[in-house]
């Protein structure tokens, strides 16, 4: 080749759209190898340890009756196929019972009557999906600390877990279904807008959104917000709940368990 | 001397201008994976209000059986199929996501992944920009080197027919960087990536909280979301004219300077004037 700079710039063109390739497929390559998520996951840490430490009581924000969203969207499962389920739907509620065990000093019941009678909170909020959208809605529900405070932790109780009666098929046809579960800190737990909600935009809670009761834990994306709960359970510790992630999607697709991003 | 190298670019601005190359491209690439979890901007504090989206990406099958995709921005709609709505992935086979595999980190559809990446970068675009931030205003640079003169400014109309002439300085005039370049990364620098973090903030539902309302700025969490949505695609824009402008204005000179922190001056230009 005589012109040095023609040969440079073919030499580059080719090194480019070669590079391109070589670092897409390098991306994908990463993202599947062991060691490079645990360095990216690092930045979720440093995310979640911050949010702590800046905004550990502060308060969602709240909205007016014209903000809220003509119909609010279902998401996941909307209609529980268990059976069980299924007979307290046809009941009304009225057998039904939330189970409150583990790390608690009195285990014990409350009906949907009890959970009603009890101080209540009414609060229109915006849930935020991981996928991006958002709705509005009004929530009437018991704070969990009232439940939480009736049942005793004891000092050695880290976690609040709620077990669902909605349920994912497993990855093979042939593995059983997989019930939903979610999982949050004591600091969640006590927060003064964390409820156990019965109610939306003031009707009884729709069985598409989570009848008799579901979760609403304002600061976190909407997967946290376990829908249809069946039990409430205090661990130590997330390693024996599910595979040990703290919740049906972190453990199945990866999402995180500090869900306030 | 006709021709002699002059250091251009500190150390300092050489390392943290290529960790934005990498930290931009990643997010940008990242964060399509996650707007194809909801192929949609709306504007307002939600998604369900009633009103119609800004722009929507989706797919439909034509009467024949093929995917066809579409993009309707406001009410008028494109058929965009092959780029947006459906496309060929990787493996070679047509699959219905918003953007295309070869625009997203990871190519394939994983919504985890791509907020992992994302998150990460996002930390590193952050700190970066600190550093940044206080080496321009300690070095001098951001006076000396990025804040426009009052003759600068008289010089626009000029500098605008310079560079739709793609006429470039020579000499020792190449040393400065001219007005339009100026404004452009005062504008970047200033305007548009604190925006975009600004309104990648106001979308999470933690720092909402911090001090409620405070993403009423935006008009709500979904204006926000929209708005980070068209500033990342204004920093492509951006990113388009530089790498153009570097391309005819000397693309190995600049590169060098970039690397080496040595750029070239040829008084040839001048010289060729005088004879």
């Amino acid at each position: 080749m005589s012109n040095p700079d023609l040969s440079r710039r073919r030499l580059m063109s080719a090194t480019l759209a070669g590079m391109s390739t070589w670092l897409l497929a390098g991306c994908d390559r990463l993202n599947n190898s062991s060691w490079f998520p645990r360095i990216l996951q690092s930045g979720e840490t440093l995310s979640e340890r911050v949010h702590k430490l800046i905004g550990r009581r502060a308060m969602a924000q709240e909205f007016t009756d014209a903000d809220v969203s003509p119909r609010f969207r279902g998401n996941g499962n909307t209609d529980p196929e268990d059976p069980d389920y299924q007979a307290h739907v046809r009941a009304g509620f009225a057998e039904w019972a939330l189970v409150v065990d583990g790390l608690v000093e009195h285990p014990r019941k409350f009906t949907l009557q009890e959970l009603k009678s009890m101080p209540s909170r009414t609060q229109i909020t915006r849930h935020d999906c991981v996928e991006g959208w958002s709705a509005i809605g009004k929530w009437t529900g018991v704070p969990l600390g009232q439940v939480l405070a009736r049942a005793r932790p004891t000092a050695l109780a880290r976690y609040v877990v709620f077990h669902c009666a909605d349920a994912f098929p497993g990855s093979d046809a042939s593995d059983e279904p997989t019930p939903y579960y979610e999982s949050i800190d004591m600091d969640d737990a006590y927060h003064a807008q964390t409820i156990l909600a019965y109610e939306l935009n003031g009707e009884l809670l729709p069985v598409t959104n989570g009848a008799p009761l579901r979760l609403r834990v304002e600061r976190q994306l909407g997967y946290k917000h376990a829908k249809y709960i069946m039990r409430v359970e205090l661990a130590q510790s997330l390693k024996d709940i599910g595979e040990g992630k703290g919740g049906y999607w972190e453990d199945s697709a990866g999402y995180q368990w500090y869900a306030g991003i | 001397m006709d021709t002699y190298l002059y250091k251009r670019h500190s150390l300092p601005v050489r390392l943290m201008h290529w960790i934005n190359v990498v930290a931009l491209s990643v997010l940008f690439m990242s964060g399509l994976m996650i707007f194809n979890a909801h192929p949609s901007l709306d504007w307002g504090r939600q998604s369900y209000s009633g009103k119609g989206s800004v722009l929507s990406i989706g797919s439909h099958q034509g009467s024949n059986g093929q995917w066809i995709g579409t993009t309707k921005v406001g009410s008028h709609e494109f058929t965009t199929t092959g780029l947006l709505g459906v496309s060929i992935d990787s493996n070679g086979s047509v699959s219905r996501v918003a953007f295309p595999s070869w625009m997203t980190i990871p190519s394939t559809y994983s919504l985890a992944d791509g907020r992992l990446w994302h998150f990460f970068f996002a930390w590193l675009l952050v700190l970066n920009g600190v550093l940044y931030l206080l080496h321009i205003l300690r070095s001098r640079h951001l006076v000396r080197d990025l804040w426009p003169s009052g003759s600068d400014l008289w010089a626009i109309p000029r500098s605008i027919v310079d560079h739709l002439k793609f006429k470039h300085p020579q000499g020792d005039a190449a040393k400065h960087y001219n007005v339009l370049q100026k404004l452009a990364y005062l504008s970047v620098i200033f305007v548009l990536l604190p925006l975009i973090i600004l309104a990648g903030w106001a979308m999470s539902p933690w720092l909402n909280s911090l001090w409620p309302g405070w993403v009423e700025v935006f008009g709500g969490r979904q204006s926000a979301r929209t708005v980070h949505f068209v500033v990342a695609w204004l920093l492509v824009v951006f990113v388009f004219i530089h790498v153009f402008e570097v391309i005819i204005s000397g693309v190995w000179n600049h590169l060098r300077s970039m690397i080496t922190g040595n750029y070239r001056i040829s008084a040839q230009a001048e010289k060729v004037g005088h004879e």
